[in-house]
């Protein structure tokens, strides 16, 4: 299991009730029904993942963030888990909404935009930067909305949304973020984890 | 009229009290089997079949001579593997595969109740069919299955019999009948009661049925089974055995030719009286309704768990209604998976060789047994 999904799973405490939204293939749901015995749901958009998901026995709905998370009551969940989608939804404020809605925290994961290889492409190469979280080509991409550490941070204090907790990764790595290291943070890592509350 | 005779058949001795108000009691209900029940007999499966299905889900129909309704499915090593698995399968009341129907001989008259027989409902034939557990045994059962009439059926066995069913799976369904779907089963109606031969449902069973009226209904209902992609890459123009238009009202078109053959095969196998009766009870079908308009409380008691399945070329029981039942479950806090298949064979891919279908089901069936 990658490194990412560890650290999600090391902030749900065992028994709890949790979404994950853009579940993939199901690893993570897995590993949490499995190792903390957490109640999971899954949403996926791809028909394809949603088999293999079946196939291992994990309970997921065909369907789109931004358009099926409104089904769910307030509060169904403990968690809500959304991993490095958040850039491609059409309105990611939205999304984040209605996760703290169906959910009392979510763990919300990004690709930094403001990670040095990101902006050393496109200072020195003056082209859409392309790393290991950013694959694809601008004409390709899926992404609408990609934001950097610092935004995210910014985002959650102007929207008065709880940052809980707040973590680097950087290759195997993980550093807390505060606001003393918020700006090499911002400049040094790859991936941002945020667990956040209404 | 064709021998029923050898068809195995429980004799219903509770009373049941239909939704129309009378109560029935000794009544026949014809099943098959499939498989064999295991010791702890957790391993069963009740599958509902749809308007015009039956019990004989799978392998040779012993009354038709053609594979089952549900071949593709049910049987050693396929989606609903008969030799894990234990498959149940009743013929609906009201129909006419030896479950008690208007086609059976009324007490009080000697003759076939036609037009007497009490109008029944989805929820009448669910009840009825609950009785199969008793007869076999069967505490819990792993999971119930249908598609289209048979996932109405799925619905109100979950909603009647909240943890009678570990799984459920509702495949090309609704929790309302529509408009549409309701003005379809009027067209078949008005079409069976336009027959000279129908005689209020009055007609004789051995000589003058309206086979003419219920080969014309199956035939408009045969059209929304399929999609309009399909039909035209099935048959396009193509003419039938014959080179240019015959100028006549022949059939010219291989499409006019396969709907008469639908019809005309239909009517060997099927009581027009039946087909009121069952197209009835769908049109009445209203889960939504029978719980105040809210339909998440139909299933609040239950820890079955749901897994539903709708077609994208099914426009008689589209996506979107099938997504309402996803959305009330959900808001009942039921655990419930979902997935869309692609298909352009409409609404009759549940019953078709759709492979991803067949793939969603057993990987279903058996990653939760």
């Amino acid at each position: 299991m990658k490194k990412e999904f560890q650290i999600i799973s090391e902030l749900i405490e065992n028994n709890t009730r949790v979404l994950d939204v853009g579940c993939g293939d199901g690893i993570l749901m897995k590993y949490l029904k499995d190792q903390k015995n957490v109640d999971t749901r899954g949403l996926e958009i791809s028909k394809n993942k949603v088999q293999i998901c079946v196939s291992k026995g994990l309970t997921v709905i065909e369907g789109n963030a931004e358009e099926d998370l409104k089904q769910f009551p307030k509060s169904s969940f403990n968690y809500a888990i959304l991993s490095q989608t958040l850039q491609a939804f059409y309105n990611p404020e939205k999304v984040i909404d209605n996760l703290l809605n169906v959910a009392d925290k979510a763990i919300i994961t990004i690709p930094n935009f403001g990670f040095w290889k990101v902006r050393l492409d496109l200072l020195v190469k003056g082209t859409m930067p392309i790393t290991k979280n950013l694959p694809d080509e601008w004409y390709n991409t899926p992404n609408l909305h990609m934001c950097t550490i610092k935004d995210f941070f910014n985002f959650c204090s102007k929207k008065k949304i709880k940052l809980y907790k707040s973590l680097a990764l950087h290759g195997e790595r993980t550093f807390e973020i505060n606001n003393k290291n918020l700006n090499w943070k911002n400049f040094s890592s790859e991936l941002g984890i945020f667990l956040i509350e209404k | 009229m064709i021998n029923k005779e050898n068809i195995k058949k429980i004799i219903i001795k509770k009373p049941l009290k239909l939704d129309c108000g009378e109560t029935i009691v000794d009544y026949p209900l014809a099943y098959e089997t499939y498989g064999i029940l295991n010791e702890k007999k957790n391993n069963a499966i009740l599958a509902f079949h749809a308007l015009t299905g039956d019990q004989f889900a799978s392998g040779i129909n012993p009354i038709t001579k053609k594979q089952g309704w549900w071949s593709y499915l049910v049987g050693p090593s396929k989606a609903i593997d008969t030799n894990k698995f234990f498959v149940i399968c009743a013929n609906v009341i009201g129909g006419c595969m030896g479950s008690f129907g208007p086609g059976n001989i009324n007490p009080k008259t000697n003759k076939e109740f036609g037009t007497d027989f009490p109008v029944i409902t989805i929820n009448d034939m669910v009840n009825a069919q609950h009785n199969l557990l008793d007869f076999f045994k069967i505490d819990k059962l792993h999971s119930v299955i249908g598609g289209s009439m048979g996932g109405m059926q799925v619905l109100q066995f979950v909603a009647n019999f909240p943890n009678k069913t570990k799984t459920a799976i509702p495949i090309a369904c609704t929790a309302s009948h529509s408009a549409q779907n309701i003005a379809f089963n009027e067209l078949g109606r008005q079409s069976i009661m336009a027959d000279a031969n129908w005689k209020n449902g009055n007609y004789s069973y051995l000589n003058s049925t309206p086979d003419k009226g219920l080969a014309v209904a199956r035939m408009a209902a045969h059209i929304t089974y399929l999609s309009k992609k399909g039909l035209q890459e099935k048959f396009g123009r193509k003419l039938q055995e014959k080179d240019d238009l015959n100028f006549s009202f022949d059939a010219d078109f291989q499409i006019e030719s396969y709907l008469r053959y639908q019809g005309s095969i239909f009517v060997d196998r099927f009581d027009a009286n039946s087909y009121l009766y069952i197209t009835r009870a769908m049109d009445y079908f209203d889960l939504v309704k029978q719980y105040n308009g809210n339909l998440s409380k139909a299933f609040e008691k239950s820890k079955t768990k749901f897994f539903i399945i709708s077609f994208t070329s099914d426009w008689l029981y589209p996506t979107a209604e099938n997504k309402e039942i996803v959305i009330a479950l959900n808001a009942a806090g039921v655990e419930v998976g979902f997935i869309e298949i692609i298909s352009d064979k409409g609404h009759d891919s549940f019953l078709l060789d759709v492979p991803e279908f067949l793939k969603t089901i057993k990987n279903f069936l058996e990653a939760n047994y």
